[in-house]
């Protein structure tokens, strides 16, 4: 298995995920068989290709720097689950 | 605190990070518009982008790309020819994405340095490691319930990230090198340095080590720094609270603390381990960046004058003293008050010495920064009248002080005032004879003491007449007139 227990608990702990000892068994397994399958492309010879983070034959998308008008406050609020005086409303997070 | 320890010598270590919010027009990565957070309703500068909803597609602001490359030239770096931005994964309210758009192995500038002017006169290089683009955050408000208000009107405003090496060896040079990256990036026009609005925001990483050794011992990231002062303070109480622990056996803990303006301490920020694993990876949103060189130049072509350059110009063409040009280009504001002083016809040197003189104390009287110098109401124009009136002797100094003043309080016409207040120059030989012989016989006996030799009681003679006259008289003439007619009566 390509994937530790312990790294798919620290992996669901950064994404904010409670998973139960079950979950994280089964998490292990199918994760790691994802990882082996993506593995299979170690099988090709890249040394003359160099690496890249986008597939897409694209460089400098750059836009100009004008303002255009975004949303209302009353739409920016619109999917908050609470709101108060124009802000959301979370619950508030120490350390 | 217990008393200082002297042996063994320790000197500092200690890296800066400078956040820069850059003054565009639009957002990093959407057309939003760059608000005043402090001015601003919360959340009327938003869009799907900044606020984080599914589907959207970031783009790069163009300008924050040049004023980064600005300020990479300004800072001597290389700027890197192939760019590529990061996503920076962790959770927190104000970052609505789960993730935040930087710039990780492939930063914008790298390798520069930076002259910092230290109190002494002298300069040191400090080395800046690298410079990087960012978006920043949304802001959070804690409230007493446990719960949290954020504002994303800040969320995505360009962000560049200024680096050094650990190169900086106390509070006086870490003062120095903030007060220089400040005056670069107003300079530049860039940044406006405003701390106290969050717009510039420093952190000091510190750490202690016996002098001679190169190690490189624990250290601490020290953070709420919302201005030059408590950044000085924060690193010097730091610096000792560190070589305390090792002094009495401790080692010190690799942490982040925060200032305590109120209590004048650093104090922990304890943080989760967890939350340093940011697990970069390249933004797949964001098609690569490529600066030519040609770019680069054209860039370069547009920068204004950096203080350096000003410096070395006050002092060559118009004559100033190294110390009084470094005073002046310090704030680029101050610097544009001075130029436009001199513009306005006035001797550079003799505007120079009024500016550093009564301005700068009406202002620490009034509470004002330096750069805060465009909100008084004296203008560059009237501290040139005001120097005028000087010279042609339409008034003296005390009298051209005091215009100033009313004009600083009060504002109102040079002219005016001068007129309103009585204050223009009495030359007039005979009122002023007048004036000395009342004196002269109102203090019989301090005139007795002159006549008997003691030269100084002239002073307070003096210092009568000008009071009489309401600070008035040609002083040059009272004197003469003073010792005139006390010789009269030998
Ligand atoms: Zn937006």
């Amino acid at each position: 298995m390509s994937l530790s227990r312990a790294e798919v608990e620290h992996i669901a702990e950064l994404a904010k995920l409670n998973l139960t000892e079950a979950e994280l068994d089964q998490y292990a397994v199918q994760l790691s068989a994802i990882l082996d399958y993506i593995a299979e492309l170690n099988a090709l010879n890249t040394d003359d290709i160099p690496p890249t983070a986008s597939v897409l034959p694209l460089k400098n998308v750059l836009a100009a720097d004008e303002v255009t008008f975004g949303l209302e406050q009353k739409a920016a609020l619109a999917n908050a689950p609470d709101a108060e005086a124009g802000q959301f409303r979370v619950q508030a997070i120490f350390e | 605190m217990a008393t200082k320890i002297q042996t063994p010598a320790y000197e500092a270590v200690i890296g800066m990070e400078v956040h820069a919010e850059l003054m565009t027009e639009s957002k990093m990565f959407c057309r939003c518009a760059v608000v005043d957070l402090t001015a601003a309703q919360p959340n009327t500068a938003v869009c799907p982008v900044c606020l984080g909803m599914p589907g959207v597609l970031p783009v790069i602001n163009q300008q924050a790309i040049e004023y980064g490359i600005m300020v990479g030239l300004a800072l001597n770096c290389e700027i890197a020819e192939f760019n590529q931005f990061a996503r920076k994964n962790y959770f927190y309210p104000d970052l609505p994405k789960g993730y935040q758009i930087s710039q990780y192995e492939f930063p914008l500038a790298v390798n520069g340095y930076v002259m910092i002017d230290l109190p002494d006169g002298s300069t040191k290089r400090i080395g800046i490691r690298r410079a990087h683009l960012e978006e920043d955050t949304g802001k959070n408000t804690h409230l007493s319930d446990g719960t949290s208000l954020v504002d994303f009107n800040r969320s995505g405003v360009p962000l560049l990230e200024i680096v050094t090496e650990p190169d900086i060896r106390n509070a006086e040079e870490a003062e120095a090198y903030c007060r220089k990256l400040r005056a670069i990036l107003q300079y530049l026009g860039v940044n406006s340095g405003d701390m106290s609005k969050g717009v510039l925001r420093v952190e000091a990483n510190i750490s202690v080590r016996p002098v001679g050794s190169n190690e490189f011992r624990n250290r601490t990231e020290v953070k709420n720094l919302n201005s030059i002062r408590n950044m000085f303070r924060a690193t010097e109480y730091e610096i000792e609270r560190q070589i305390q622990v090792w002094e009495s056996g401790g080692s010190v803990v690799q942490e982040t603390r925060g200032w305590d303006e109120q209590k004048q301490k650093t104090f922990s920020q304890r943080s989760k381990e967890s939350a340093h694993d940011y697990r970069y990876f390249p933004e797949p949103d964001l098609p690569v960046l490529e600066i030519s060189r040609e770019w680069v130049e054209r860039v370069r072509a547009h920068m204004p004058e950096l203080p350096d350059t000003k410096r070395e110009r006050f002092m060559n063409a118009l004559g100033l003293s190294a110390y009084d040009a470094s005073v002046l280009v310090a704030d680029r504001p101050i610097a544009d008050y001075f130029e436009n002083a001199v513009k306005a016809g006035g001797d550079a040197k003799i505007i120079a010495n009024w500016m550093m003189g009564e301005l700068f104390r009406l202002m620490n009287k009034s509470g004002l920064e330096r750069e805060q110098i465009n909100e008084i109401s004296v203008k560059p124009e009237q501290l040139v009248e005001v120097i005028q009136l000087i010279e042609k002797k339409t008034i003296n100094n005390n009298a051209g002080k005091k215009v100033l003043e009313i004009v600083y309080n009060k504002g109102g016409e040079v002219s005016h005032i001068i007129q309103s207040e009585g204050l223009a120059q009495q030359s007039d030989e005979g009122v002023l004879r007048t004036a000395v012989m009342q004196v002269l016989d109102q203090n019989p006996s301090e005139v007795t003491r002159w006549l008997n030799g003691e030269e100084k009681v002239i002073k307070f003679l003096m210092g009568q007449v000008m009071r009489a006259m309401r600070g008035t008289g040609d002083a040059q003439a009272v004197q003469r007139l003073l010792e005139e007619e006390l010789n009269k009566r030998k």
